[in-house]
């Protein structure tokens, strides 16, 4: 278990925009031509990027984007970010094969890069981090030994959906440097981007508004009025010279981006995360994340990629709605067992019997055989 | 304490601010539904709370669409207004009418039609402008439909109109076929029904129409349309007639350097940035020689002036408005380097070389600011739609301690221009109290507004206000163009 550590940016004051304030990301050393998305993704996209196309070293695709790499190949999904070599095709590397096809409702408009249809999107990310029982115990039905807990279907919002984020997202001035982004909802945390380059970002920014959000935030960008624009106040009378008053603003700023970071994002920055490794590539690592799931608590996931020294290029996270984490500690639980019900049960300090009755209000009762589950079914109802 | 003398001040400005930027079109940051209904609740709460300043707002450099609205406003509402306020407003109105180019006139005709005010001021008044057109053939050539409006609402006899031979009937209430016109143009207009070649008798708006009826090729018929464009027509052509490989429509340089600042600065922008390096010293001169234009004799008489210009992202503007606060940043760069003595421009982004400005970038006004003042200029000028937000407030702070802590005679002159009409504020954004704030459409009205600019501040008082308006009032019905 460790910290997530956004070493090497800096948050710069953020910008706000009715109940939505987006917290702009800077890198003063960009990766530059070390790690940078995948070339083929540049070639899809719009003319003034694609000038100076990088030689790159490393090559990432985000997770969730949706691209048509050349005329009459088939659109082409990425289900988990990806870390390849820039030299071969992505079409190849690219696995993920979409579960429900007829559920991919839209086409990508033109050859525009884009994020996948939230449903997918989400549910393949989560069965990224929850997999099945490894032991094949009693209790547990072909379906479930087999495929570990199928793709639910998530509640999650578009950011079109989410009020006002489409407009915050397209007012947004992004900061030259700009690599990355923190998204607050009526301040609270909705999710954090980090990408290497500051082009990658550009490129990248427009996608935001495809992401997906949980409940908990589309509900606060209804309900919730305006968050207030703090403005700075500087303190006059240590000001004597015009280079006093240049150290007040410096000043000024640099304590606006601490607090952001330190106080604003502490359920993401102060948790601590088991991290696995998924791929490691050249210096390059891809991990994907998740704290110790607690109910009631600010939880995110998400994916990240870090060089030898542990400086983080790349990040992606979502906050889950309360029902995701309860599905999250269910699982987590299950999985430090091994699937034993018993013990899990004692764990959590309840029965099986309510153990199972969890599992099946979850959704996955169909994991469990058949005659197990009826059986519990009914010692609960007495 | 603030008297209502001072709120009154105060609500003025604020009108006359919105009556200088919006367009009622959409802006980056607001819609244009949003900004329309900003702008009819500005106008009704002046109209109803101070109904002569209200019409004196005509003689303000307001831009044309909220004249033709004040004029609406003023026509339909004449059963409140005193026998004395009618008086005064009469010759604003006709003033204004004659100011106004004639599609503004016509469509605010048309819109009294809609709204069916049809008082016997209203007519007299439409009368009278129709009587006074130079040419009114060619205008209902030009018009048909909405002069055939105008002339049904205002009750007139179109063969009593000068300059038509009688026809004018005939002309606008033709249905089907008719006989030959005597009256050139109308002749033309009928034989361009089926005859190619008099449709380039025709002005360019009426030709396009039949050109298109007669598919003729476009870059032919630019090629001979070019002769009867009107210079902005000209202007604004230039690009696709550029694609349609039309040479007689392109401006050479000494036409260029003709044209309007504020156009000019607005196409210099429409090029991309190679094309723009590639004629930098045909479009610099140009430039240069229509700010000289504006200065006039005050060139040079500004003394050291420091200049903060905003390109970040948000100059962009929106759609229906094209870069435009980035234009008008563009047009008074070189303006005030033609005003000033010496002249430093500092643009957000640290770029120096005005001519390949494009929109990028966060809004950190007030470390700009500071840089400006640092050089103790004379004058420190901010065009920027005052959406300060890295961090937000800054600029305000950094002017409010410089002239508390470090300038506190005001050595320095700061004025802010704000091209963009904030629809949810109901002002153009501000730079904090201490500093004066103005809307600004055209470049070309600089120098007056940074004279107007103490009144800015809503601290001039009333008496003074009213008394500066009755001098640009006289001054207005005085000079007639």
């Amino acid at each position: 278990m460790k910290r997530l550590r956004l070493d090497g940016l800096t948050a710069l004051p953020g910008q706000v925009w009715g109940a939505v304030r987006l917290v702009p990301l800077v890198r003063e050393r960009p990766f530059d031509s070390l790690l940078r998305l995948h070339p083929q993704i540049y070639e899809i996209a719009p003319a003034a990027v694609r000038l100076n196309r990088p030689t790159v070293h490393q090559s990432y695709i985000p997770h969730g984007i949706v691209a048509q790499w050349s005329e009459g190949d088939p659109y082409v999904k990425t289900v988990g970010t990806r870390l390849t070599d820039p030299r071969r095709p992505a079409a190849a590397e690219v696995r993920g094969k979409p579960r429900a096809e007829r559920r991919t409702v839209r086409r990508p408009s033109g050859n525009r890069l884009r994020f996948l249809p939230l449903h997918l999107s989400m549910e393949g990310y989560l069965s990224l981090h929850f997999g099945g029982p490894s032991m094949a115990w009693d209790e547990w039905s072909r379906l479930g030994l087999d495929e570990g807990p199928p793709p639910q279907v998530e509640t999650a919002y578009p950011g079109k959906a989410v009020t006002g984020l489409g407009d915050a997202l397209r007012v947004f001035e992004i900061h030259p440097e700009q690599c990355g982004m923190l998204i607050f909802v009526a301040d609270a945390l909705a999710g954090a981007f980090a990408v290497p380059h500051p082009e990658d970002y550009r490129l990248l920014h427009p996608t935001l508004v495809e992401d997906l959000y949980g409940e908990l935030i589309w509900q606060y960008a209804l309900f919730h009025g305006d968050v207030p624009d703090f403005g700075v106040r500087l303190r006059e009378d240590e000001v004597h010279t015009v280079a006093d008053l240049r150290a007040a603003v410096t000043a000024a700023v640099e304590e606006w981006g601490r607090f952001q970071l330190g106080t604003m994002a502490e359920g993401l920055l102060g948790a601590d995360y088991r991290f696995d490794e998924v791929y490691a590539m050249g210096p390059y690592r891809l991990w994907r994340f998740q704290p110790r799931f607690e109910p009631r608590r600010e939880t995110h996931i998400g994916e990240a990629i870090t060089d030898e020294e542990g400086r983080l290029a790349y990040l992606h996270t979502f906050r889950l709605s309360e029902k995701q984490i309860r599905r999250g500690r269910l699982f987590d639980e299950l999985a430090d067992h091994d699937g034993r019900l018993e013990e899990t049960a004692a764990a959590m300090g309840i029965d099986v019997t309510h153990l199972i009755a969890r599992i099946d209000r979850a959704g996955f009762g169909h994991l469990l055989r058949q005659d197990v589950l009826d059986h519990h079914r009914a010692r609960l109802r007495r | 304490m603030e008297t209502p003398a001072d709120l009154a001040a105060e609500d003025v400005l604020l009108f006359v601010n919105a009556a200088i930027t919006s367009t009622g079109q959409r802006e980056f940051h607001s819609e244009s539904g949003l900004q329309q209904g900003s702008l009819e609740f500005l106008h009704e709460y002046t109209a109803v709370n101070y109904r002569d300043l209200y019409a004196a707002a005509l003689a303000l450099g307001i831009n044309d669409h909220n004249a033709a609205l004040i004029v609406l406003r003023l026509l339909s509402t004449a059963r409140d207004a005193t026998p004395e306020q009618r008086r005064t407003e009469g010759p604003l109105i006709a003033r204004t009418l004659r100011r106004l180019p004639p599609h503004r006139v016509f469509h605010l005709f048309s819109a009294l039609r809609r709204a069916r005010v049809n008082n016997r001021r209203t007519r007299a008044l439409m009368r009278e402008w129709l009587e006074a057109r130079p040419d009114p053939a060619f205008d209902a050539v030009k018009y048909r439909a909405a002069f055939k409006t105008a002339v049904r609402h205002a009750h007139l006899r179109p063969d009593r109109l000068p300059g038509a031979e009688g026809e004018l009937g005939a002309f606008l209430f033709a249905s089907g076929p008719t006989r030959p016109f005597r009256t050139p143009i109308f002749e033309h207009w009928r034989r361009a029904h089926f005859e190619q070649s008099s449709v380039y008798e025709l002005p360019y708006t009426v030709a396009e129409g039949f050109a298109a009826a007669h598919g003729i090729d476009r870059s032919l018929f630019l090629e001979r349309i070019a002769p009867r464009l009107t210079r902005s027509e000209r202007l604004r052509l230039q690009r696709s007639a550029e694609r349609a490989e039309a040479a007689s429509v392109r401006l050479d340089a000494a036409a260029l350097a003709r044209m309007p600042l504020t156009r000019l600065a607005s196409y210099t922008l429409s090029m991309p940035v190679e094309e723009r390096a590639g004629r930098r010293a045909e479009l610099t001169a140009a430039l240069r020689s229509a700010a000289r234009r504006v200065a006039g004799d005050r060139a040079g008489t500004w003394g050291k002036v420091a200049a903060v210009l905003d390109d970040s992202y948000s100059s962009s503007g929106s759609s229906e408005k094209r870069r435009r606060p980035l234009a008008v940043a563009l047009a008074c760069d070189f303006l005030l380097e033609a005003l000033a003595g010496e002249y430093h421009r500092l643009w957000l982004t640290g770029r120096d070389d005005p001519l390949l400005a494009s929109a990028g970038g966060a809004t950190a006004l007030g470390s700009r600011i500071l840089d400006g003042l640092e050089l103790a200029p004379e004058r420190l000028i901010v065009v920027s739609d005052g959406w300060d937000n890295a961090p937000a407030g800054m600029a305000s702070e950094v002017l409010r301690v410089w002239s508390t802590r470090l300038d506190p005679e005001r050595r320095t002159a700061v004025v802010h221009l704000n091209p963009v009409y904030d629809a949810a504020g109901l002002e153009v954004r501000r730079l904090g109290r201490a500093v004066p704030t103005t809307g600004i459409r055209d470049a070309e009205d600089l120098p007056e507004l940074v004279a107007f600019a103490r009144f800015a501040t809503g601290r001039g008082g009333m008496e003074e206000l009213r008394s500066h308006l009755a001098a640009r009032v006289d001054r207005y019905l005085g000079e007639d163009g």
